[in-house]
């Protein structure tokens, strides 16, 4: 497939081509040409002596954060189209399994108890802890004598949704006041304090899930007609979905630990990488990933530039595209299915 | 390729859906299985085909218990499926459909090779539906995309076919290419078929199901009875020769409107 070679090349021009506008650009804007400086510099094409402040500016704040921007827009693309194959409906995401609410849950109960309450963990750990047991309770209540239903594991996804946004509003009304303002970027979703420290976790997750989800990408094609369909053909069905649930959990995991609730990614982009190259995962993970993380990175620029020197939480952004589009979609498939 | 079902018994939240149930069809034969409405009749394939793992009893194919001695995809070899699930919420490609059948045979990373694309082609071929490769599943017609599916199953190149319902939803002429077209690929095949006169026409054998247990088996002449008819499906049954084709043919009547309405009382 020479095409889809020549495809994907042109995704990673544009992905690197973004992240090296955004980094220039910000509160203060960076020429293209400083940039490239002191990028070279940290990556070994340089070695100049560079100024210091410079250097904070671009590669500690600016640079950490339009690649963990770039990677966490993959992680939630990737997490999105499995989700999609698991729950076989195309408006699935992972904020549909609850695991971004057991999250924020995670976080709100860190800010406003301490961290000593929740055993030491600061708001991300208590965030990633919290997404694995909330999706282990999803699983938990989507299944029956072994097997996961689709419509069940979506229901439940927003049954447990519901309750851990019940108890982080019960904890935001008898929180500090002072507190709230950081519970809300938890909530809403934000880059702001994604730092390199964060940066080993999620791309070794996503390294090794991709791996193994290239290795299932004809089984995902199977599974995606349907489970008898699937069982014919040799899929051993339940141990795929597991495979899948475990694989989109630490994805979305660590992707919100870090950024907190960001939604609509995992529907969105899918969603586009399908129209371009169809439904074969063969194709549409790595189109997903590429797409996920270039749409990150521009989304995240655009949260920091519409209302400079301010900045709106970028869960706001995908909400505001994410919704319509959600709600076209399933006009759609209403249309497509009656 | 032999295909045998031993003492079957399959139990789903304490209710029991099938009870030793027994079925054989010889390497090469059309094997129908024929009842009401619920009787088990999906429930009996989805073990044949591995979706379902019964409490009791051995499906074999050939000499192999598919649970026991193959593994998922060894048994995806040896026998094809054309389910009733099929579902179009994602927007594959007629090719890319029956491409699937060729997955229990690659591993992992293994790319899809010239021989894959050629066994794809000409089983798209074979279902006359070679001119729709590149059309989406979902804008077929009911006939069409069930061609499509035994495409699939062709590609996989199994020795032993399996159909749950294949020409539900399908119009008269649909239905009789299809299974024209699954009798002239000669391998051994089970289908679960809701029309009893098709049932009798093409059959070489047939293993009849009421609530979950089969009550009678063999070719379809010896088994397919009035009584047996009335009794399962509580209809009465005419036999006749069909006047073109020289086959066996029946139609039905209730039992109200028979001389032997007596038995009215006697059906559930």
């Amino acid at each position: 497939m020479p095409g889809f070679a020549v495809l994907l090349g042109v995704l990673i021009a544009v992905l690197a081509v973004s992240m090296v506008i955004a980094i220039s650009i910000g509160t203060v804007t960076v020429p293209l040409s400083e940039v490239w400086t002191v990028l070279g510099s940290h990556l070994g094409w340089n070695n100049s002596i560079i100024d210091p402040i410079r250097n904070q500016i671009i590669w500690e704040f600016r640079a950490s954060r339009v690649v963990l921007a770039a990677v966490i827009g993959a992680a939630l693309a990737v997490a999105g189209a499995c989700l999609q194959v698991l729950a076989r409906n195309g408006l699935a995401d992972p904020y549909v399994l609850g695991v971004s609410s057991g999250a924020g849950l995670g976080a709100v109960l860190a800010i406003s108890l301490g961290s000593a309450a929740v055993g030491g963990l600061g708001a991300t750990g208590a965030a990633f802890v919290m997404s694995m047991v909330t999706l282990a309770l999803v699983f938990v209540f989507a299944q029956r004598g072994g097997r996961v239903g689709p419509t069940r594991l979506v229901l439940a996804g927003v049954a447990v949704s519901y309750l851990a946004s019940a108890l982080t509003s019960l904890m935001q009304l008898y929180g500090d006041p002072l507190a709230l303002r950081g519970t809300m970027f938890w909530l809403l979703g934000s880059l702001q304090n994604a730092r390199w420290d964060d940066f080993g976790l999620i791309a070794t997750t996503i390294v090794l899930c991709m791996i193994w989800l290239l290795g299932r990408a004809r089984s995902m094609n199977v599974l995606a007609s349907g489970d008898d369909t699937a069982s014919a053909l040799g899929v051993d069905v339940n141990r795929l979905r597991i495979e899948l649930l475990v694989i989109t959990s630490l994805l979305t995991a660590t992707a919100v630990s870090v950024a907190g609730g960001i939604g609509f990614v995992g529907l969105m982009v899918p969603h586009g990488a399908r129209f371009v190259v169809g439904p074969d995962h063969r194709r549409l993970l790595p189109v997903s990933l590429l797409a996920g993380a270039t749409f990150m990175v521009s989304v995240d620029l655009l949260s920091r530039v519409i209302d400079r020197p301010n900045e709106l939480p970028v869960g706001i952004f995908t909400a505001l595209l994410g919704a319509p589009f959600f709600l076209l979609l399933m006009r759609r498939s209403a249309r497509a299915h009656g | 390729m032999r295909a045998s079902v031993h003492g079957v018994t399959v139990t789903i939240d304490s209710h029991q859906i099938l009870e030793d149930v027994a079925l054989e069809a010889a390497s090469g034969q059309f094997h129908g299985v024929i009842g009401p409405n619920g009787s088990g009749k999906s429930t009996l394939l989805r073990c044949i085909y591995r979706s379902l793992r019964p409490k009791l009893g051995t499906v074999r194919l050939g000499d192999d218990d598919v649970w026991r001695d193959l593994s998922a995809r060894q048994a995806a070899r040896r026998r094809a499926v054309v389910a009733q699930d099929s579902a179009l919420d994602f927007d594959f490609t007629v090719a890319d459909v029956v491409a699937m059948g060729r997955s229990p045979h690659k591993s992992l990373f293994e790319r899809d090779t010239t021989r894959d694309r050629d066994l794809i082609q000409s089983a798209l071929s074979d279902v006359d539906m070679a001119w729709a490769s590149r059309r989406l599943i979902a804008t077929l017609s009911g006939g069409e995309r069930q061609r499509v599916f035994l495409a699939r199953a062709i590609a996989q190149q199994a020795q032993v076919l399996v159909l749950d319902e294949p020409t539900n939803h399908l119009d008269v002429r649909a239905q009789l290419e299809l299974l024209q077209l699954v009798k002239s690929l000669g391998v051994t095949t089970i289908a679960a078929l809701h029309d009893l006169d098709q049932a009798a026409s093409i059959c070489d054998g047939v293993t009849v199901m009421r609530t979950g247990k089969a009550i009678a088996s063999g070719p379809p002449a010896q088994v397919l009875t009035t009584d047996l008819i009335e009794s399962v499906f509580g209809v009465r049954a005419h036999f006749g020769t069909h006047p073109l084709t020289g086959r066996p043919h029946v139609t039905f009547a209730t039992l109200e409107r028979t001389s032997t309405s007596t038995k009215d009382t006697k059906t559930p």
